[in-house]
Parts: structure tokens; C-alpha cells; sequence
């Protein structure tokens, strides 16, 4: 017996918490890639970020609305499409936003967190405008909220398993994108050094135009699954910016493995503290656990094995 | 009613309001129009054509009843504090977030409080007066709901505000009410612990919502062990401390197996789900509030837990909260509140009938959304009772006020502490999102917002 529960009983506790922790991984992964791409590549702070998010969720919204006019025989495939559709209109979107705004003030990092913070607020009120203030419900097939019953006490929940799914595509796409071809090879070179890569003929300002449009259709990506297991309201972005910075700020910026290794502590410590503790307790636990982290070692858990 | 006034006192203030209310606009939210002095002087051109054709209504007035010329009572008699009242309008202010994150729930209550300020002017106004509306936006922002509250009283001179949701913004705004001497009318159900000359609260208090459910719950559904779990602030925390005390002093054998808080906007519950699935409670207690709300129910169903198995029971979800849920990812659980839109009584088809005419078919109507349709109708009952639209006489005047028009059926102001006397109700969700009524307290609840032994 341990804090009054069964050995039965820990058995499952263990199985479901452990589950529990991957899911939460995997949402904060799926957050933070696209947030980290901008910050990390480009030195953006993208404020708007969980803006671009509810754009997918929205987009996702749409999609379900429409396959239920017009084509319910097809409804399944609802959110398949909704996914790729929101990847294209928030990348879409970001690239827009890249070229009117973003561009001229690479050489203001302060600035960009003003001016993103000030897209994001717009972001929201357009939505207000268009979708209302309320939130809206995104209509999903049914399979994809039910869980699959392993035993008595175990249940895995289906939209877990599609979110850890989709964050393993996504991760091992940008792995694949960013070092392993010819794009993801000139983004490094602009990183690294702006001015040769422009002197070899690197066309920068394209770089980093599809390198905001991505990091924002990953966004869009994310707000998209989040439908299965947030809400979709003008305001629910700002519900997941904070924990995307967490983790992009703890992993370090410019490093895919920091972020993937700071999704995974943050998501395991938030989910095994509240268990044992309440769910305020455990966030304050865990905040301070950063921060104090974080003065130890300013640039980030592991910016340092990174190349740079 | 409109052309009552014409007969006694032509000489004052018809001019801008000869055809009627159509010059009503909603949604003025400029404070572009100063509150009317009573003594300024007409174009003299008007004033003529008033004078004359006050005087050829006069033979007709000689004819009025006696009640309908009272209801011109001169501005000076029934306005001696200086608020924007004219012969022929009165101002009230209505302040909610129109923008922010409460702008999800206040919407609801503006709609409300516009329909029911639209169907007071309709049937002759306050006192023969036309409401205008001042709309200010609190912008989900405490000390920007000061600000305007300040600005609807000290410049706008409002007769009577209507507004706020979070007792953070009425807490926020309460010392400017107290201060010049202002009338607020509060829609949400809230933790109690309150209570002002300046405000009247048409929402329940929390005892008045939380106890008659968990008589119901325990006698029903036989359940003995409860797990709490809410939003991390005052109303949930207060709510839960309330239920606690009535779990363990009040219910014999019942307890309290689990309490659980999470941070406002928090969209993981896979872990206190666990901990629910594990402590097998009878009933799941569930205050969370916003978004949470979405992602809870939506990750309990995940999780497996099926609700029309499993007794969950929340104080925070109205059929505006299923709108972004989804009715069939509630669809089971019971709420408790004073009022759902399913209600079958005539005076609530015909107000959700004349709420959808102006918001459109797919409007739905909350809890809160009622509550903030009673604040015009009980400001009109009182106003016209004390025959003065002095905040004072209102104050006083306030207690006793019956309005049996309501949705919810009958509710009357308490003679001592400015809540609202009313039902309580037990419905359960259903998959198209709306309740079914499942019970109804016998008797109107008094409200207590100082509840001895639940503190």
C-alpha cells in the first residue's frame, strides 16, 4: 500500500500517468516546434504564435462545418484535411506577415516582440469579428474521441495517441527539413552567418520568408489537433503561449534537441507533481524549478552541445 | 403611452423624441451624448409646435386615465440628484468585456440586457421615459470596469448600471458604486460573502445554488463520496469550501475523497483524471470555468469515463459553455443553477422566442443570460414603485420587488439583503446541448450570502 492505493492500483497509476506525460510531451512539442524554428533560426519572437494556432483551430472548425453541409458521407476525412488545410493557411498567412511587417525589423529583436504582440491582439479581434466571442465547438468524427479500454482500469485515449502521432511526423519532418536538405542547409548558413550566405547567393530574404511561413503553418498544425482537446475561442491561444515559451526558453533557442528534451521534462514533471499535488501546485513547482534553472544556465538546458 | 406626456407640460422636452423610439440606438458606447440639462431651453420653433400640439392633445388628455398622466410626473419630481433623466429618456449604462477573454461570457448577458431594455421601451418605458443605453467595454481588464464604472456615473450620470460577470470586476467596481452613490445590477451566480446598498444581485448566491443539489445528488443518485475539482480562484475555492462543509456536516456518511484546483486557461486534466478514475468517486464536483471547461470535458470522455455512468455535477456549466464543448462530449452530466433555456413555463418560451427574434435561431441562452434579463425589468418595478428614479429611494424600494414575468417564474428582491429570492434546478445535458430539467426545489431559496457555519 502507498498513499492508500492497491498494488493493482499503482500498476495502472503508473501505466495511465506515464501515458498521461507522453500526451502532455507531445502537445508541448507540437506547440513549441514551430515557435522554436522562428525563434531559434531567426531570432523572431513571434508573440502571435498561439494566434497562428487558433487560425488552424479555426480553419479546422470551417472544414468540419463545410464536410458537414456538403459532404457528411465523407466526414471522416474531415480532420485529415483540416490539418493540411490549416498548415497552408497559417504558413500562408505567417508569410504575409513576414513580408508587411516582420522584415523590417530583423535588426530590432525588442521590436518584433512589440509589433507580434501587437498582430496578436489584431489576430484576436478579427477573429472576435468573424467567429463571434464565444467559443465555437469543432464537430470531430466520432471515433476520435472514444479511448481504447486495455483494462479494467486502463483507458488510452484515441486523440492522445493521434496527437503523439502527428507531433512524430512533424518532429521527424523538420529533423529532415533542417538538416538533411538543401533548404534546411542554406537556413543553417543564414543563421550562422547572414552576410556570406548573401555573398554565395543565398537568396536571404526568401529563407527567411518560407522559414516564418513554415514555423507558423506548424502552429496552425498544432491549433488544429488542439480541437480535440482544448477550446477553440478568439482567446485560447494566449492559453498555450506561456507554456511554449517555457519550453522553447528552457530547451534553448536554435537547438530542436533542447526543445524536444525540454518538452519531455517539463511535460513529466508538470504530469508526476500533479498527481501527488494539486494542479496549481504542481505549475508553481514546476515555473520555479525553470527559473531557477534558467539562472543557473541562461542560454537554455542545452544550447551547449549544439553547434552553432 | 409615448404621447402622455403631451398634455401637462408641453412646454418641455419633447423635441428630440416626437417620432417615437426609433431614435434609440444600441451600442452607443461614445458617451458622445451628455446627459440633458431639465432646464435647457428648446428652439423656439419646436417649443411652439410642442405648445400647439400639446394643446390639441389637451382634450384628449382630460380623457386619460389617471395612471397613464403619472407616468409623466415632472422630471424635477422624480430626479432630485441630478442623474441624466429628461422628460421623455432616462440613461443607464451597461458595462461588460466586449473585448478580452470575458468578452466569451458577457456577451450572453449584454444581449439580455439590450433585449430586455428594447422590450421595457416598447411597452411605454420607466416612468413614461425611453432608456437610453451607454455602453462601455471593461475589456476583461479590473481596473478598466473602475474606470468606466467612474465614467457611466460621474460623467454620464446614469440612472442605473447594468453589468460585470467575474466578482473581480464587480469587487473592482464596488467602491466607485458605493462612492457616487450609483445602482449596479449583477447578473452571475457568485461565492457570496456581499452585499451593498448599491447593488442588486440577480444571480445566486452560492449556498442558493449549491446546497439544494447536493440534498439531490445524495438522495437520488445514493451518492456518499464527492471529488471537488475547480478553477484556481475565489468563486470556485468558495464554492467548494461551501460544498465541503455540507458533504461532511450535513449529509450523513457523505465525504470528501479528493479537491483539486488548476489554474485559469489550463487545457491538461489527464492527470486529476487518473486521480478521479482511481479514487472512484460517486460524484464528480466540478466548478472549472472558460476554456478548462472545454478541455475537461473533452478529456474525460477520452479518458473513458462515460457520464451517463459516471454522476458528474457542475455549478459552472451553462448552455453557453456547451456551445464550445459540444453537447455529445457532455451529454449525461448535471448541472445545478436557477435557470436553463429548456424551462417549460410561458413567460420563458416567450422570452427565448423574442431572444432568438433578435440574436438569430442558433442563440442560446445561459444561466447568466436570464439573470442579466431580470436587471432592467427589476430597476423598472422599483423605479416605479418608489415613483422616483433617485438611487436612494431605489435602494430602499428595491426590497420586496415581485417581477413574475420572469423566465425562470417568479423571484422576488429580499427584504434585507438585495439578492434574489428564486429556485433552484437540476438538468441534465443532452447530446443537442441543451437540459433536461430533472428537478426543481418546492420552494423559492432565500438568499443568504452570509451562510453561518459555511464559512
Amino acid at each position: 500500500m502507498l498513499f492508500g492505493y492497491s498494488l493493482g492500483d499503482l500498476g495502472s497509476i503508473m501505466a495511465m500517468q506515464g501515458f498521461a506525460g507522453l500526451i502532455l510531451f507531445s502537445v508541448f512539442l507540437l506547440m513549441a516546434l514551430g515557435l522554436a524554428i522562428i525563434f531559434g533560426q531567426m531570432g523572431v519572437i513571434n508573440m502571435a504564435h498561439g494566434e497562428f494556432m487558433i487560425l488552424g483551430a479555426y480553419v479546422t472548425y470551417l472544414c468540419s462545418q463545410g464536410f458537414s453541409t456538403w459532404l457528411p458521407s465523407m466526414f471522416a476525412a474531415s480532420f485529415a484535411v483540416g490539418i493540411v488545410l490549416a498548415f497552408f493557411a497559417a504558413g500562408l498567412v505567417g508569410m504575409f506577415v513576414e513580408w508587411a511587417l516582420i522584415r523590417h525589423l530583423y535588426k530590432r529583436p525588442l521590436d518584433t516582440l512589440l509589433a507580434t504582440w501587437g498582430l496578436s491582439l489584431i489576430m484576436q479581434q478579427i477573429y472576435r469579428s468573424v467567429f463571434g466571442a464565444r467559443e465555437v465547438g469543432v464537430e470531430l468524427p466520432g471515433w476520435m474521441m472514444g479511448s481504447i479500454s486495455v483494462s479494467n482500469s486502463i483507458d488510452i485515449p484515441i486523440n492522445g495517441i493521434i496527437v503523439m502521432a502527428l507531433t512524430l511526423m512533424i518532429t521527424i519532418g523538420i529533423y529532415l527539413l533542417i538538416y538533411r536538405s538543401n533548404w534546411g542547409k542554406r537556413v543553417r548558413a543564414v543563421v550562422q552567418n547572414r552576410a556570406m550566405a548573401s555573398a554565395v547567393g543565398i537568396d536571404t530574404e526568401r529563407v527567411d520568408r518560407y522559414t516564418f511561413g513554415i514555423g507558423c503553418g506548424i502552429a496552425g498544425v498544432a491549433g488544429s489537433a488542439f480541437t480535440m482537446i482544448g477550446s477553440t475561442s478568439p482567446t485560447a491561444g494566449q492559453l498555450y503561449i506561456v507554456d511554449t515559451f517555457l519550453v522553447v526558453v528552457f530547451g534553448g533557442a536554435g537547438s530542436l534537441g533542447g526543445t524536444i528534451a525540454s518538452a519531455f521534462t517539463i511535460s513529466q514533471a508538470r504530469s508526476t507533481l500533479e498527481f501527488f499535488l494539486s494542479g496549481s501546485m504542481a505549475q508553481v513547482v514546476v515555473l520555479l524549478a525553470v527559473v531557477g534553472i534558467l539562472m543557473l544556465r541562461p542560454q537554455g538546458l542545452f544550447v551547449l552541445k549544439v553547434r552553432r | 403611452m409615448q404621447h402622455t406626456s403631451f398634455d401637462v407640460f408641453p412646454h418641455c422636452g419633447m423635441a428630440d423624441n416626437c417620432d417615437g423610439p426609433t431614435h434609440l440606438v444600441f451600442g452607443t458606447s461614445l458617451g458622445g451624448h451628455m446627459p440633458e440639462n431639465p432646464s435647457d431651453q428648446k428652439p423656439r420653433s419646436t417649443f411652439r409646435r410642442h405648445l400647439l400640439m400639446g394643446m390639441a392633445a389637451l382634450p384628449v388628455a382630460a380623457l386619460m386615465p389617471r395612471l397613464a398622466r403619472a407616468a409623466g410626473k415632472p422630471t424635477a419630481e422624480v430626479n432630485t440628484t441630478g442623474l441624466a433623466v429628461t422628460d421623455d429618456t432616462v440613461t443607464c449604462g451597461i458595462l461588460h468585456s466586449l473585448s478580452g477573454t470575458m468578452a466569451l461570457s458577457e456577451t450572453g448577458a449584454t444581449e439580455a440586457e439590450k433585449l430586455a431594455i428594447s422590450q421595457i421601451n416598447a411597452s411605454g418605458g420607466v416612468l413614461g421615459r425611453q432608456i437610453k443605453i451607454v455602453q462601455e467595454d471593461g475589456a476583461s481588464d479590473w481596473p478598466t470596469f473602475a474606470e468606466k464604472a467612474r465614467k457611466l456615473l460621474a460623467s454620464d450620470h446614469c440612472a442605473a448600471v447594468f453589468g460585470c460577470w467575474t466578482s473581480a470586476s464587480r469587487k473592482a467596481v464596488l467602491p466607485v458604486f458605493e462612492q457616487l452613490n450609483g445602482m449596479l445590477y449583477y447578473p452571475t451566480f457568485y461565492e457570496g460573502l456581499e452585499q451593498s446598498k448599491n447593488v442588486i444581485y440577480t444571480g445566486q448566491e452560492a449556498t442558493q445554488q449549491i446546497l439544494a443539489g447536493l440534498n439531490w445528488v445524495n438522495k437520488e443518485k445514493g451518492a456518499k463520496t464527492f471529488y471537488l475539482i475547480g478553477s484556481d480562484y475565489i468563486w470556485p475555492r468558495t464554492s467548494n469550501k461551501i460544498a465541503r462543509k455540507h458533504i461532511e456536516g450535513h449529509l450523513t456518511g457523505c465525504k470528501v475523497v479528493g479537491e483539486d484546483y488548476f489554474p485559469l486557461g489550463s487545457t491538461q486534466f489527464n492527470s486529476v483524471i487518473n486521480k478521479i478514475k482511481l479514487s472512484k468517486p460517486d460524484v464528480i464536483y466540478a466548478d472549472v470555468v472558460g476554456g478548462s471547461n472545454v478541455a475537461f470535458y473533452k478529456q474525460l470522455k477520452a479518458a473513458g469515463i462515460d457520464l451517463k455512468k459516471q454522476t458528474l455535477m457542475t455549478i459552472s456549466v451553462t448552455e453557453d459553455e456547451i456551445v464550445g464543448i459540444g453537447g455529445e462530449n457532455i451529454a449525461g452530466a448535471y448541472a445545478c443553477m436557477k435557470y436553463f433555456q429548456s424551462l417549460d413555463n410561458p413567460n420563458n418560451k416567450a422570452f427565448v422566442a423574442a431572444f432568438k427574434k433578435m440574436y438569430g435561431e442558433s442563440a442560446v441562452i445561459g444561466d447568466v443570460t436570464q439573470a442579466a434579463y431580470l436587471g432592467p425589468w427589476l430597476w423598472k418595478l422599483t423605479v416605479e414603485k418608489a415613483g422616483s428614479f433617485d438611487v436612494d429611494k431605489v435602494a430602499a424600494a428595491s426590497s420586496g420587488i415581485v417581477f413574475d414575468k420572469a423566465p425562470e417564474g417568479y423571484v422576488r428582491i429580499h427584504d434585507a439583503n438585495h439578492h434574489l429570492w428564486s429556485r433552484t434546478r437540476v438538468g441534465q445535458a443532452q447530446a443537442d446541448g441543451q437540459f433536461k430539467v430533472v428537478y426543481e426545489t418546492p420552494d423559492l431559496i432565500e438568499p443568504n450570502p452570509f451562510p453561518a457555519g459555511y464559512q
